[in-house]
């Protein structure tokens, strides 16, 4: 029986998402991976959440966002709170969704006014837009202010954050792919060409918008339920900015850049943690030859996919 | 009112350290569209300056002031020629995360090598505070007030009366064409990182001396705000970046005032996002006719 590449192409990637699963679930079994290996993959996988989303609204939609930690807070501090008083598996997902409602609210409020500015002046903009949000959550009674949230019920394993990195990234390529997707790539290479083709630029920009702050949520929850710490000064702008790095350096438009440098960038840093204090200007250099020699990022726009590689070959057999 | 007097002096001479700052953004981003992450640490170096040559080369407060200019606009110019230079073609997202990146090399490399903690900047000039119909003014306001605004004056006439000023207005117009009638585009380029770092320096040494206190991560959050204060000026207009610089410090000292400290910095990037949409190009910002 013959199927099409489509098809193989979504099977071998099902493949590829069980025996990642199953290998790190094995590791997990023998012991090979320790709490900080444990640690490092997590981190990775939120980061890949958390940027994923970040790429959709600045590789795709071409809208400058410099406020990615304002959106991620919101979700964090939904868990925080909820989940002190539902400490169930179930009320860790129902504060995740209620994240993401009020992520896409907040994004909403901000993206109909900001989103008509461009390049560097958005992103000023949403950069001042999430640091009201901190500033919100800093000086609020039910946030705890600058002290932050601790004991937060540990309702995460590293297999929730697998699967939750799986499905976001699984629906953002979907929704790329999908006639929205186009929509919104139309509209960053020529915002005036794409409305002349009838494109509502202002709704799908702000479509890009709201589901990228949706997964800053999603990334938001699993970290606050993960580091059961969090505090207003983890979503600063340093904090946006890190998310916009892993976008940069794996390839602005690059789903597989973005899981590259998100790896990359955590090894390195696990890595770097033995060198103390020079760690950071270490990193410093690191992003500055980087971004030098390769200023399209690690990847560029290239993105690996199976069904590429099937149709490939088909054409050969046919040959 | 003399409570107001009084708020408005603080804010004034705060506003002019903004401004200051905000100049040397409004300039480089003006001439190549980047936003110099690294503006607000090379702010941090010339306080770092400031204090190393007043308490050991034992330079007097003017002296400290115009070297701490001259080590500025070198450093300026060695990080666009090291760091920018080779980015120019490429996408302007990479210069930006390159320009992080310096920020971050000139903030580590400054706590590793002198340490994170703040230290006190030598009083370079014995406090005097006058009082004036019930206002208390102190020389160090006066100076930072007529400091920045001497700067900002000669500023102006460098870019609208000299040669290189005429060469740079031109380069942030179009730099292809500036390059056809002849202007240096390299040269240019990297002589407006040597003001805009000159002036970032000199508002170092000034911070250091009001507020007192320096270490290698206090240039960060001046650093945005400036930025703010250039992009509600109108980026790339220099009287803007002084208006805009003066408009965050007033606003800043003016919610501290009605005890709402702890919002500050929200109402600063509430007016900015309200500013950027009645005016999105900033207040003196020049509006682009968008071509099909």
């Amino acid at each position: 029986m013959r199927f099409s590449s489509r098809v193989k192409s979504n099977l071998a990637w099902l493949g590829v998402m069980v025996s990642g699963f199953v290998i790190i679930d094995g590791l997990e079994v023998a012991r090979v991976i320790n709490p900080f290996i444990e640690n490092m993959l997590v981190t990775i996988g939120i980061n890949v959440i958390l940027a994923v989303g970040l790429n959709l609204i600045i590789g795709f939609a071409g809208q400058f966002s410099l406020g990615h930690a304002g959106f991620m807070a919101i979700g964090a501090y939904a868990t925080g709170i909820m989940t002190q008083t539902m400490s169930t598996p179930l009320g860790f997902f129902l504060s995740m969704g209620v994240g993401m409602v009020l992520a896409m609210v907040a994004a909403v409020i901000v993206g109909i006014p900001t989103l008509r500015l461009r390049g560097d002046y958005l992103a000023i903009a949403t950069m001042g837009a999430a640091e009201i949000i901190r500033i919100l959550i800093n000086n609020l009674k039910i946030t705890n202010g600058a002290a932050g949230l601790f004991n937060i019920p540990a309702l995460v394993s590293w297999a929730t954050v697998y699967v939750l990195m799986c499905v976001t990234t699984l629906v953002t390529v979907n929704f790329i792919h999908s006639r929205g997707g186009r929509a919104v790539m139309a509209v960053r290479e020529d915002e005036l060409a794409a409305g002349a083709m009838g494109i509502n630029t202002t709704r799908w920009k702000l479509a890009a918008f709201v589901f990228g702050a949706a997964t800053a949520a999603i990334g938001g929850s699993l970290h606050a339920a993960y580091i059961q710490t969090i505090a207003p000064d983890d979503f600063n702008i340093m904090a946006s900015i890190a998310i916009l790095i892993i976008v940069v350096l794996g390839g602005v438009g690059s789903i597989t850049g973005t899981f590259v440098a998100a790896i990359v960038l955590s090894v390195l840093d696990t890595v770097l943690q033995n060198f103390g204090t020079i760690r950071m200007i270490i990193y410093s250099l690191a992003l500055i030859l980087i971004m030098i020699f390769k200023p399209t990022g690690l990847l560029g726009s290239w993105e690996f996919s199976f069904k590429r590689v099937f149709s490939r070959r088909e054409v050969t057999s046919h040959e | 009112m003399q409570t107001f007097g009084q708020q408005l002096i603080n804010g004034l001479s705060l506003g002019s350290i903004y401004a200051l700052l905000a100049l040397g953004y409004t300039m480089v981003y003006g001439i190549i569209k980047l936003i110099n992450f690294a503006h607000g640490d090379i702010y941090m170096l010339g306080a770092f300056w400031g204090y190393y040559s007043i308490n050991y080369f034992h330079f007097n407060f003017w002296l400290a002031l115009f070297s701490a200019m001259v080590v500025c606009a070198i450093i300026g110019v060695v990080i666009e020629y090291f760091a920018y230079r080779p980015l120019r073609h490429s996408a302007r997202i990479t210069a930006l995360i390159t320009a992080i990146g310096v920020s971050f090399l000139l903030e580590n490399g400054m706590s590793y090598l002198v340490g994170a903690n703040a230290r006190s900047f030598p009083q370079a000039i014995r406090v005097v505070t006058y009082h004036w119909l019930g206002l208390r003014v102190s020389n160090i306001q006066l100076l930072i007030l007529g400091t920045a605004c001497a700067l900002m004056i000669l500023l102006e006439l460098i870019i609208k009366r000299t040669k290189m000023g005429k060469a740079m207005r031109a380069v942030s117009v179009d730099p292809e064409a500036a390059q056809l009638v002849g202007i240096n585009l390299n040269q240019t380029i990297s002589f407006t990182f040597a003001l805009g770092s000159a002036m970032a320096g000199a508002a170092g040494v000034l911070i250091g001396l009001y507020y007192n206190s320096i270490d290698p991560l206090m240039g960060m959050t001046p650093g945005i705000k400036a930025f703010v204060a250039a992009v509600i000026g109108g980026i790339g207009s220099v009287p803007g970046a002084s208006l805009g610089g003066f408009i965050i410090g007033l606003l800043e000292t003016a919610v501290q005032a009605v005890g709402l400290s702890a919002y500050k910095d929200a109402v600063v990037y509430f007016v900015l996002i309200v500013i950027l949409l009645v005016l999105p190009a900033g207040i003196f910002g020049k509006r682009t006719r968008e071509k099909v």
